[in-house]
């Protein structure tokens, strides 16, 4: 176990590697990162000359990757492109912790809910709520995330107008006067609330799919039915014998799932005018900051393969049967 | 739809020898699913698929049946995906005939009109926007260009996953090793932001742009699929076959091996006809995608978001629009997987 851990991580180096060379060559090489600074008539010529001159863009594009590399591991991913005072990373260690509150947020409730949706429906095979389970989940996949959030902002925003009852909020990540302590923290689940229902949806149908089906599986399995043989109770058979078992997947499933809550995330961030990763990334994006756009890239691209890792070593940690060797 | 499928016939479908004294129509399709996976072993006289017309076993006349007649049977008992096709095709056919059918010019502005809810009266049957623009007919302009952008997504990614799948699994060794490494470097990408980067800094606007922009990343499930397949394909007798009788190996894969790998592709390129209706609605939503005054489904909710709390149905029909495709969409997908690919049938 120990030696394929090692292996594990020693291959994800290279991965890492592979993956820095592919975000910087086809962000470069796709266009001219200065060709908006251009055209832009508030800059000068001598600003934009000084932007190729701080980026070395005029060297080729080995020698710009050097020098990329050299600022991401020793200069905080350097400066972006339009503000040479500001260093990229002071910006996203700004905006990931919000991120990650949202994410994780949404993710541990999907997970809680997904599972027990997908027991119930595995238990209950073919009854009302299998049906019921099973249709939703249909409904929730075919669902675009961005209409789902905006249909909740309306909604929340039309109860506040009509009643005058604040429930949750709909834009923004805190109020501008919250105290502080545990209204703080109210305040905050108040405005992460929608997001993190919007984020939900896709996790929910997901994992309860899942669950539902690794369930079955070992509901049928033998060592179930002696443990029911030998008299055990139904509660204790399905939570610790069959449950422990079939959540094996489902952890792993959910383990994979980050990249694509990040694309999750840029959505509803963008929504609500949350200060997160999602919001940072689509500015950059708007005001082509090629450098902004590949730190943000390399650190989401790092995180993914982080979890990948982890996913792989869980799965043989929960799963003593897997042999790696 | 090949003549090569054409060796599938009743006596694969039935491998266990049992004595059919009866007609082969009335085998049930469903009597052993297994042995009707598009792997299904082939019989002796692969090589000369064209004709079996007839076949002869235990010494009686047996009525040939394609893998696909089998296939088409199962899909047409499968009522809700039935169902989902029939909705799906007229949805579809609304888009591509938007312009018969639309009362009004997309991009046809009516101040008089402006902000109109749903109504019956003047076929504002989605009511208006804000310049008054009809958006019952922005909706069917907006089917056809997330349509056009969705088809083309899936075609192309559908040539460029199965075309790098074949070649990793045929040759496997460091080709396939090299191809597979891309594959999931690719994936530990997240998509969505490799998309929008791509679409930011290479420009949009025109659906074919979108599609081909799409289709660089929606390669990779497909790619994984086939080689799978091919894997377990290349070491059966008929390709030795096919070897031995000097086939070259493009003719192998493309004529042999892939009409029996092409029941998890079908299914997958429905698939990404969804997933790609959803992501360029998501594009397009960001302002990445189809630019104003085009509509697209995405851009339509894109252009409602502002004025979303009094103005509903702006947001609501062209989101309600999304999810009856994607939904349909799904439906028969899970149906062509049952009909197509019996071996990934969920255990129910």
């Amino acid at each position: 176990m120990i030696t394929f851990v090692i292996r594990r991580v020693l291959y994800s180096i290279p991965v890492l590697f592979a993956a820095s060379v592919l975000i910087f060559v086809s962000v470069t090489a796709i266009g001219d990162p200065l060709a908006t600074l251009k055209v832009n008539p508030l800059l000068s010529k001598v600003t934009v000359q000084r932007i190729e001159e701080r980026k070395h863009l005029n060297e080729s594009i080995p020698v710009q990757y050097g020098y990329w590399v050299k600022d991401a591991l020793t200069n905080k991913f350097g400066t972006p492109l339009l503000q040479p005072g500001n260093r990229i990373w002071d910006d996203l260690r700004r905006v990931i912790p919000h991120t990650l509150q949202l994410v994780l947020l949404a993710e541990i409730l999907a997970l809680l809910i997904g599972v027990g949706i997908g027991v119930y429906s595995a238990i209950r095979q073919y009854s009302a709520f299998d049906y019921s389970a099973t249709t939703l989940s249909f409904l929730g996949f075919a669902m675009p995330v961005f209409w789902l959030a905006l249909m909740l902002q309306v909604l929340f925003t039309n109860i506040f107008l009509k009643w005058n009852v604040r429930i949750f909020y709909t834009s923004g990540l805190s109020s501008e006067d919250t105290g502080g302590g545990i209204h703080f923290v109210v305040d905050r689940l108040q405005h992460l609330a929608i997001p993190a229902m919007t984020l939900m949806v896709i996790s929910i149908a997901t994992y309860s799919r899942f669950m539902r089906a690794s369930m079955l599986e070992v509901i049928n399995s033998d060592y179930v039915r002696t443990a029911r043989a030998k008299g055990l109770m139904e509660r204790k058979v399905t939570l610790k014998h069959a449950l422990r078992n079939a959540l094996i997947p489902v952890v792993t499933v959910s383990a994979l799932n980050f990249g694509a809550l990040i694309g999750g995330a840029v959505i509803t961030e963008t929504i609500f005018q949350l200060d997160g990763m999602g919001n940072y990334f689509i500015s950059n994006l708007f005001s082509q900051d090629a450098y902004a756009v590949m730190a943000w890239l390399m650190v989401t691209a790092t995180a993914v393969i982080l979890f990948n890792l982890i996913a792989d070593i869980a799965y043989g940690y929960l799963d003593p049967r897997i042999r790696y060797d | 739809m090949t003549d090569v499928d054409e060796r599938n016939t009743v006596d694969e479908q039935n491998p266990d020898g049992q004595p059919e004294s009866a007609p082969a129509q009335i085998i049930e399709p469903q009597a052993d699913p297994a042995t009707l996976a598009p792997t299904s072993p082939p019989a002796p006289d692969a090589v000369r698929a064209d004709e079996l017309a007839l076949v002869h076993e235990h010494g009686l006349e047996i009525k040939a049946r394609s893998q696909w007649a089998y296939a088409r049977r199962r899909f047409l008992r499968h009522r809700l995906a039935m169902l989902s096709l029939i909705v799906l095709v007229i949805v579809l056919l609304a888009g591509v005939f938007a312009k018969q059918i639309a009362p009004y010019a997309y991009d046809q502005q009516d101040f008089a009109h402006s902000e109109v809810a749903p109504t019956l009266k003047a076929n504002h049957f989605f009511g208006t926007d804000v310049l008054g623009r009809d958006y019952f007919s922005r909706v069917l302009f907006g089917i056809q260009n997330s349509e056009r952008v969705a088809f083309l997504v899936a075609v192309l990614a559908t040539v460029i996953g199965t075309a790098i799948g074949a070649v990793s699994g045929f040759y496997s060794g460091w080709t396939d090793n090299l191809l597979m490494r891309f594959t999931d470097l690719i994936l530990t990408l997240p998509g969505l932001a490799v998309l929008l980067t791509a679409a930011a800094f290479l420009g949009t606007g025109k659906p074919t742009r979108v599609a081909f922009i799409l289709a660089l990343l929606f390669w990779t499930g497909l790619a994984r699929i086939v080689r799978g397949s091919f894997l377990s394909l290349r070491e059966k007798e008929y390709v030795e076959a096919a070897k031995a009788a000097g086939s070259g190996d493009l003719r192998i894969m493309f004529r042999h091996m892939l009409p029996n790998a092409i029941g998890p592709i079908v299914v997958n390129a429905t698939l990404i006809v969804g997933v790609a209706i959803l992501t360029e609605a998501a594009l397009s939503f960001l302002g990445f995608g189809i630019q104003p005054p085009a509509a697209s489904l995405g851009s339509l909710i894109n252009d409602g978001q502002n004025v979303a709390s009094s103005d509903w149905w702006l947001v609501t029909f062209p989101g309600l629009t999304i999810v009856l495709i994607v939904l349909c969409i799904n439906f028969i997908g899970d149906g062509l997987r049952d009909a197509l690919d019996p071996t990934q049938r969920r255990r129910a």
